[in-house]
């Protein structure tokens, strides 16, 4: 074997190495995936929650956008997020999914489509007024948790 | 866990060598009970605030269904799968049957009409400082609920656990009446603490516990070990928790925390509760909160 080729392994080798290492700063790619679709709830959620909570003026245009993406996050297919092998006991540290979520995939995804019709009509309400922005996010946030009370491993 | 085990059956039979008397389940008399008028909103308020719905209502119910108090959530510890029995007022499967005497004693005492320790499951260590007012309404309020046919289920427990006589000593080592917190004579915090420390009973999961499975009372709010499932519970204490008083009481009456997570867990239920209290309520937990002391 020329020397060059195996510099050029060697080199290879260590590219591939580090690319692996910060790989591994960013985790497992499903729950990653997940972590990132509940921070554009959380987002979206900031922006209504706001002005329900009176920290921020009412803003029609706002509202109807931060609702409009909520519903539309909620009917996303997320069948690639929640893969098996993926619970808190498989990722310690990582994961806060319960694996009981993946005992019970159909009252799981009720619970989603249960969110998306919240979403959906927060959506058809949101640009209306102060009111529909306070009355629609209670729906939505007590779907969010029956999720988290059933499928959520506590946050340390 | 060993050692934890170790000591219990150390301290049964202490208390077996000491005497069925030192650990007798203690009651409440029909004339303390029988001198209180029951309010039946008082009583509404004290069940939202002591959280009987989060055990003895359905898993996972919502609205009135959290009413029907059945029985049947399973609470899987370190010592078994606790299950918790119908409390209803049916007459035969649940407390129908029962006096208000016999209902508070069970609630604020761990003893049960027959006279049986029950397990500290049932959090009567913190119901313990409850006003006999509170319990008394609560006692009146339960028997206007629906009534419920489902027959109670039994605890799934493994030796020694399944000793009751260990309950009596963990009632003496652990029967303290103190507040955990100093909070003065200001009378917001005190309600607070009352509603905090007594019905709320937030320190069962908040506070670690020592080696006789009491509460530690100075690591109050510390964070814990899941008693019922994975994870920890975290520290609320406000060495951890930077929240401000308008952001708790917002947390308690719609789940979403202060970067619009929404809880999880226990604190779902627990959430649920406390949506039913008045703001003046929830803005006294939050400065009681406030007024714990931190640990790290």
């Amino acid at each position: 074997m020329k020397p060059s080729l195996i510099l050029s392994l060697v080199l290879g080798g260590a590219v591939a190495a580090s690319a692996a290492l910060a790989g591994g700063h960013t985790g497992n790619p499903a729950v990653t995936a997940r972590k990132a679709h509940m921070q554009l709830y959380a987002h979206n959620l900031g922006i209504l929650g706001g002005m329900a909570r009176g920290n921020a003026e009412y803003d029609a245009e706002a509202a109807s956008a931060a609702a409009a993406n909520l519903a539309a996050l909620a009917q996303l297919d997320q069948t690639s997020y929640w893969v098996p092998g993926t619970d808190s006991d498989a990722l310690p540290g990582e994961s806060r999914t319960l694996p009981a979520l993946w005992d019970n995939i159909p009252d799981a995804i009720a619970k989603g489509e249960e969110l998306a019709a919240a979403a959906v009509a927060l959506s058809e309400t949101a640009g209306s007024g102060l009111e529909a922005v306070q009355a629609g996010l209670g729906p939505v946030g007590r779907v969010c948790g029956q999720c988290h009370e059933a499928y959520q491993m506590p946050r340390n | 866990m060993a050692r934890i085990l170790g000591m219990i059956v150390v301290a049964a039979c202490v208390v077996i060598a000491a005497g069925w008397a030192m650990t007798r389940p203690a009651t409440v008399s029909e004339a303390d009970v029988a001198a209180i008028t029951p309010d039946l909103e008082q009583g509404r308020l004290a069940f939202f605030a002591a959280g009987c719905a989060s055990c003895h209502a359905e898993k996972g119910s919502e609205g009135d269904a959290r009413l029907v108090l059945k029985g049947g959530v399973r609470l899987e510890t370190e010592f078994g799968t606790f299950v918790a029995p119908n409390i209803s007022p049916h007459p035969e499967a649940g407390i129908g049957g029962w006096s208000t005497a016999e209902i508070v004693t069970a609630i604020m005492q761990g003893t049960s009409p027959g006279g049986q320790h029950y397990y500290p499951a049932l959090p009567y260590g913190s119901y313990a400082r409850a006003e006999l007012q509170d319990l008394v309404s609560l006692a009146a309020f339960l028997q206007t609920l629906p009534p419920d046919p489902t027959p109670s289920q039994p605890n799934e427990l493994s030796f020694p656990f399944t000793l009751r006589a260990g309950i009596g000593a963990w009632k003496l080592a652990n029967g303290g009446t103190d507040w955990a917190v100093d909070v003065g004579e200001d009378p917001q915090l005190m309600r607070g603490r009352y509603l905090a420390e007594t019905l709320g009973h937030c320190g069962e999961c908040h506070t670690p516990r020592n080696a006789t499975q009491g509460l530690d009372t100075a690591r109050w709010f510390a964070g814990a070990p899941n008693p019922s499932g994975r994870g920890n519970i975290p520290n609320i204490t406000p060495a951890k928790l930077n929240w401000s008083e308008a952001d708790i009481v917002a947390y308690l009456q719609t789940g979403f925390t202060p970067e619009f997570d929404v809880a999880g867990g226990s604190m779902t239920s627990v959430v649920q509760n406390m949506a039913n209290l008045p703001v003046e309520d929830l803005e006294a937990i939050a400065a009681y909160m406030k007024a714990v002391p931190p640990v790290e």
